[in-house]
């Protein structure tokens, strides 16, 4: 255990000394006050919204359903950024560098190497997805006094997203090098969002094709569809005209739903895993 | 009476093969380090001797044959808790201090020396006064002398260093090579791949030359540096004796006597190190 532990605080050393973390904050703080800022101007303008009166809309939940998917969205990729720079040179980077192969000849094996560095980046990011959603729930909540009716699951599905994509960046780094990992988790991830986005137009079309093109998309890519999922839960009490509103809006609607995703993706992230453990296991270093 | 324990050698690699696509980067070496061995690797580029290094420390699969650490498949946890390992190209963390460096692989390799171990080992190869100095304040003599420290935490069975003084002056190769004298004498098994023949003439018991994947040459320096004749000093001039040994130095200078001539010099000629590595590795450029 101790090994594991000295091996992640290694890799999160790593990450403060390349200033990864500087850059992620510095981000993050940016995005907090200008989605505080919009969510502020939102509310405080709220009643000014007439919908026709004979369409019944819940502007409330709407907008706050809106801005959180919005928020998630960012927390998203601000995850997926520090996860792939926490991991995205773990093995070829670190190897090229001439910084992994001191570490592996040592008795600790290059399994439980693999899974500290894995266990780091999950660690580090998982807190930082919790506490920037947890933020963005404060300020709607704060701002325009309403909250999505199960909170804590869309914000635990973000995690996962995440995590996904660390066990990803890392399976790339075991045989690409560090940029051209970069460029196919990063890839990856924009085809994930492209696929969820396609759905929503495919449902607002009512066309089955590019809606099942979604649905296999978000198979292949389950941290979109554990996004999708947490979007589709905060917008759930959502009913009548609001809720189809919502499900046409790019936050909206979940094409792949439930604990199907869920233990999917659990059973997606270990074989991720366990791919990268075997062609590390095989690699010349 | 006790029947004799088999001791395995400290390192052993037995008809190692390793390809790398078309290239075949060694063809069936057999190579061993026994106890308290201290064995030279020489070759000129691309003769595969970081590979067999690499095999051995578990870094590269080998692709038919085998490599053993005390008697334990190469790359294994218990083969790897008998190593100490210095690569050709390494780096450490810019920054970690260089007593933060020997303390992560304190960690890594179970040791439970603490500041002390730290403390000696650094003193070993003239660190003592950079305990707290960053890596990437260091001079790359510094850094390879750091990564020698390193490959001694844990006091290892068996020592492998790839071109352990390829960055360090002619001072820094005297404290590698007292220290590599020091580590003999503890009983520590010693594989030392070296571009550098005088170094492996001083320090090494035997030697093994590879070329093209395969030993072309191998025994101790001594055997290896074999009489090339007798030179004689006359008044009648220089001349060489071709085939004369020692032992036949007193008989050639009665002869000499004998015939009036008057002897100022005898001197046994031995092919160096050199002239053993040049014959066996042929035109090859290192």
């Amino acid at each position: 255990m101790s090994v594991v532990l000295t091996i992640m605080g290694y890799g999160f050393r790593e990450a403060v000394r390349r200033k990864v973390f500087a850059v992620v904050i510095l981000l993050t703080a940016a995005f907090l006050v200008l989605f505080w800022l919009a969510t502020h101007y939102v509310f405080s303008r709220l009643s000014t919204i007439t919908p026709p009166a004979d369409v019944q809309v819940d502007t409330r939940t709407f907008a706050g359903a809106f801005l959180l998917g919005l928020a998630m969205f960012a927390t998203l990729f601000l995850g997926v950024v520090l996860a792939v720079f926490l991991t995205l040179g773990v093995v070829s980077g670190d190897a090229e560098r001439g910084l992994l192969q001191p570490l592996v000849v040592r008795p600790v094996g290059r399994a439980t190497l693999l899974l500290s560095r894995f266990l780091g980046a999950a660690v580090v990011c998982v807190v930082y997805v919790l506490a920037v959603y947890g933020i963005a729930l404060a300020i709607i909540d704060l701002s325009g006094s309403w909250a999505p009716p199960s909170p804590l699951v869309p914000g635990l599905e973000l995690a996962g997203g995440v995590v996904i994509v660390i066990a990803l960046s890392i399976l790339g780094s075991v045989f690409l090098s560090s940029t051209a990992n970069g460029i196919a988790v990063f890839m990856l991830f924009g085809a994930g969002l492209t696929a969820g986005l396609l759905g929503t137009i495919g449902h607002a079309l009512n066309s089955t094709t590019i809606e099942h093109a979604s649905r296999d998309a978000a198979w292949a890519l389950p941290f979109e569809a554990l996004y999708q999922d947490g979007l589709r839960l905060i917008s759930s009490n959502a009913s009548g005209l609001t809720g189809f509103l919502l499900q046409l809006g790019p936050f909206g609607g979940a094409y792949v739903h439930g604990w199907g995703i869920r233990v999917w993706s659990a059973g997606y992230l270990c074989v991720a895993l366990a791919l990268a453990l075997f062609l590390f296991q095989r690699r010349d270093l | 009476m006790p029947y004799p324990r088999h001791v395995p050698p400290a390192l052993a690699v037995y008809a190692l093969e390793k390809r790398y696509g078309a290239v075949h980067a060694l063809k069936g070496v057999d190579l061993s380090v026994e106890e308290g061995e201290l064995v030279g690797l020489l070759g000129p580029n691309g003769a595969g001797k970081s590979t067999l290094v690499k095999i051995a420390v578990g870094l590269v699969r080998a692709t038919r044959g085998r490599a053993e650490v005390a008697g334990a498949r190469a790359g294994s946890r218990a083969a790897r808790a008998e190593l100490g390992y210095l690569a050709e190209l390494f780096r450490f963390p810019g920054w970690y201090t260089a007593d933060e460096v020997l303390e992560l692989h304190q960690r890594l390799a179970h040791s439970d020396g603490g500041a002390a171990e730290r403390g000696r080992l650094l003193e070993l190869v003239a660190l003592d006064d950079a305990r707290g100095r960053r890596v990437d304040g260091m001079s790359k003599g510094m850094q390879q002398r750091l990564g020698i420290a390193q490959a001694l935490v844990g006091l290892p069975r068996v020592l492998v260093l790839d071109e352990p003084t390829s960055a360090l002056d002619p001072a820094g190769r005297r404290v590698v090579r007292v220290l590599l004298e020091e580590m003999r004498d503890r009983g520590v098994s010693v594989l030392l791949n070296s571009h550098l023949l005088s170094e492996i003439e001083l320090v090494c018991d035997r030697v093994a030359i590879l070329r093209a994947g395969e030993v072309v040459a191998a025994g101790s320096p001594a055997e290896l540096s074999r009489p090339r004749g007798v030179e004689l000093e006359t008044d009648e001039g220089t001349r060489t004796i071709e085939g004369a040994m020692r032992d036949d130095v007193p008989r050639l200078v009665a002869e000499a006597v004998a015939a009036g001539r008057r002897v100022y010099g005898v001197r046994v000629l031995t092919s160096t190190l050199e002239d053993t590595y040049l014959e066996a590795v042929g035109d090859e450029v290192s």
